[in-house]
């Protein structure tokens, strides 16, 4: 039976066939077509207060959920605000379908009103994207879209659809088979190099296995444990891979790199072998790349060729998904080990526990002091044991998150690891927390983050998305002051937030939000236990904290990882 | 840089033929840092296709291979090492040609197989195709005269025929 249907309705009903339930989003006038139809949708609408917030939001849904996340916005200015977001979801692989409004065909490149090159725009920071040209497209493309975003490495796409084509009709097909001759994504590892790269780890004496946000994507964080414990390997998870093996697990090392656990990054640097799983060599993992982990060999596995061998020449280039290669893995070596005994590796993890007792994550809490920004993440966690999604902005609170927070599950960390988006906390939380309504969405955000996206908080008590955001105020933009005292003579240029402003419970209150605030550290515990107690909006609680606190370790920029630094006094 | 210098590498992308490949082509090799040389696209026995033929400047071509094929529109993608394909260029030059020499610039033309295609009071084009080398030996040859205008195609390329290797080619017959 055919349905006449006009573009808008097409969309409206091709999103419906991808099973999305919410999309985030602003109407405008290249767009308006389109939301006449949602009305009749059950898609939930969470109208944003910012584009850049709908692209946030779908981007924490997707963290939270596993799903592709949807932003539905307009043309112009608001194509334009959501490229950051777009950006944010490419550089950290989160599957994110933006749909964008554009002025008619007949006004395309006639600078009409709201008008911008969408598709040229985000063509280098989406994984594909689209500009439609016949109504008749779009169930397929839709289709295409989040074919695209969910499979193989996940990424944005964006669809820009011209507003003729929304009021045009057609008539509805369900869309066919997917046909794209140029993507064709391993799953599964060539099983010879599976079966080398087995045979070189049981012949490791100091192998690590580095796990990265791969993990999380491809939802293999049992089997990444499992493989872990077969192969007795001790793991690091990087900033992008945490909760990908429980933080109390004995294998555990923590998170490598410039803000790493001292045991993950001297493990990493002294290894003979590293077992890398859908990690990148990020910069900020590997420190100057020369001198990084200077006596291993490498095995790669990762979904995306492109990864491999392009930091870091891989001896063992291994490219499918990386659940599917654990399971390959974990087989493997199950198989190896009936007949060769596995190495003890006593010498290695003797090292290992010698630096974990040696050089703990430490902090001092003066109980008359400020308040230590460490101190409050770690008494969330005991007060919640733990049982949340955590969300992090950028800047040191998102550091102290990732090292402070034990994390025992994948999907309960979600931040902005590549792009490093400052603003990134409150729209991706209320994304989290809308797509994971039965858990507890926590945010940390840092005083300068929180003053990027705070509308959204807006956008959260209106639509009775309870998160709540912990707010590390410490006045200042934290991070860069830290860079500003050790490497540029303490002269602070430009960091200085200005103390006492804005006012962050009255801010809360005006935007619908409770508010609270914690002063002294004897505050804190019973601050978060009212936040905690209060669920019928969201919550802001500013902790008033030391404005001087470090992050430490860490890694000088452009430095060896063998110079990582504990405390301030070791710098010279 | 001489053409065929040994950090130069010819590389067939076979793409489908969609609005807009191009410019995400281009558009990697940008935000990459790759340097194009050279870029050449048209249309393949199989419409659905076309072929672009890119030189590229740089020792390395495993990454701009592994990022062609990231791109969702790109099917194949062949490296060509030194003489394993067919590799041509098309170039039309006017020459500076008074009457009284034309004769004389004639002649060396008529050696690299050049067709005079317009002819002016004091200027004569000439179209040559052929390997990049013949087209700069043709050129080098020519610049004593005076070169007033010149356009050239970017390369093209088309992989030998397996089965031949490097056995049969006529091409090299003429300079």
């Amino acid at each position: 039976m055919s349905e006449t249907l006009t573009g808008a309705q097409a969309l409206i009903r091709a999103l419906e066939h991808e099973g999305v339930d919410i999309v985030f989003g602003m109407p405008g006038g290249a767009i308006l077509p389109a939301y006449d139809p949602l009305l009749d949708s059950p898609i939930r609408h969470v109208l944003v207060r910012h584009e850049q917030g709908a692209g946030h939001m779908a981007s924490g849904y997707a963290h939270a959920t596993g799903r592709v996340g949807v932003a539905l916005v307009t043309s112009g200015p608001a194509a334009t605000n959501l490229i950051t977001p777009l950006q944010d979801a490419y550089m950290d692989s989160i599957p994110v379908v933006a749909i964008t409004g554009q002025v008619a065909q007949t006004s395309i490149g006639m600078d009409a009103f709201q008008e911008a090159h969408t598709w040229g725009i985000s063509m280098p920071c989406t994984k594909h994207n689209y500009l439609l040209t016949d109504v008749n497209e779009i169930p397929d493309v839709i289709r295409e879209a989040f074919h695209l975003a969910a499979t193989g490495r996940p990424g944005p796409v964006l669809v820009d659809i011209p507003k003729d084509l929304l009021v045009e009709t057609m008539t509805w097909h369900r869309p066919g088979e997917i046909n794209l001759p140029g993507y064709k994504p391993s799953v599964k590892g060539h099983p010879k190099q599976v079966q080398t790269a087995v045979e070189m780890i049981n012949a490791s004496e100091r192998p690590v296995l580095y796990a990265g946000g791969g993990i999380i994507r491809a939802n293999a964080a049992d089997r990444l444990r499992r493989f872990a414990e077969v192969a007795n390997l001790p793991t690091v998870t990087t900033l992008m891979g945490r909760g990908g093996i429980p933080d109390s697990h004995p294998l555990a090392l923590g998170m490598p790199g410039m803000h790493g656990t001292y045991t993950a990054i001297m493990a990493m640097q002294r290894s003979d072998l590293l077992v890398t799983i859908g990690a990148r060599f990020d910069d900020r993992v590997t420190g100057k790349v020369d001198a990084f982990a200077p006596d291993a060999k490498v095995i790669h596995v990762d979904v995306d060729p492109a990864e491999i061998s392009k930091v870091r020449f891989a001896d063992v280039p291994i490219v499918g998904d990386a659940g599917a290669v654990l399971e390959q893995l974990v087989f493997a070596m199950e198989h190896l080990l009936d007949t060769k005994p596995a190495p003890e590796r006593r010498e290695w993890f003797d090292t290992i526990h010698t630096w974990q007792e040696e050089h703990p994550l430490a902090y001092d809490q003066d109980p008359d002091g400020p308040i230590q920004q460490q101190y409050v993440i770690q008494e969330l966690h005991r007060i919640t044991g733990g049982d949340a999604i955590v969300v992090a902005g950028v800047g040191q609170h998102q550091m102290w998150a990732s090292q402070f927070w034990g994390f025992e599950r994948p999907r309960t960390w979600i931040n902005s690891g590549g792009l490093g988006t400052m603003g990134y906390a409150i729209p991706a939380a209320v994304g989290a927390k809308a797509g994971a309504p039965d858990q507890l969405v926590v945010a940390f955000d840092g005083d300068g983050s929180f003053q990027m996206t705070m509308q959204e908080l807006v956008t959260a008590a209106v639509e009775k998305i309870n998160v709540k955001i912990f707010v590390l105020n410490n006045q200042w933009l934290g991070m860069v002051k830290q860079w500003q005292r050790l490497f540029y003579n303490e002269r602070y240029s430009a960091t200085d937030l200005s103390s006492g402003l804005p006012d962050f419970v009255g801010l809360a209150e005006a935007m619908g939000c409770a508010g609270l605030r914690a002063d002294h550290p004897s505050d804190v515990a019973p601050t978060i236990e009212k936040a905690l107690s209060i669920n019928d909006r969201p919550v802001v609680v500013e902790f008033r904290c030391d404005p001087d606190a470090m992050v430490f370790p860490m890694v000088p920029a452009g430095g060896s990882n063998d110079d990582v630094v504990e405390r301030v006094e070791d710098l010279a | 840089m001489r053409p065929g210098s040994i950090s130069q590498h010819v590389i067939t992308v076979l793409v489908e033929d969609k609005p807009g490949v191009l410019a995400r082509i281009s558009s990697m090799f940008a935000r990459r840092g790759f340097n194009i040389h050279s870029l050449a696209v048209g249309p393949t026995a199989d419409a659905s296709l076309s072929r672009m033929t890119v030189v590229v400047d740089g020792p390395e071509m495993e990454q701009i291979i592994k990022q062609l094929y990231k791109l969702v529109n790109t099917v194949k993608v062949t490296e060509h090492p030194m003489g394993s394909a067919v590799e041509r260029e098309v170039l039309l030059a006017r020459i500076n040609a008074e009457p009284s020499r034309r004769g004389e610039i004639l002649d060396a033309a008529r050696i690299f197989e050049a067709r005079a295609v317009d002819v002016g009071k004091n200027t004569i084009t000439f179209e040559l195709s052929g390997e990049p080398g013949k087209l700069s030996d043709f050129l080098e040859l020519m610049a004593p005269y005076g070169i007033v205008d010149l356009v050239k195609s970017g390369r093209i390329a088309l992989g030998r025929d397996p089965k031949s290797k490097n056995g049969f080619r006529p091409q090299l017959r003429t300079a």
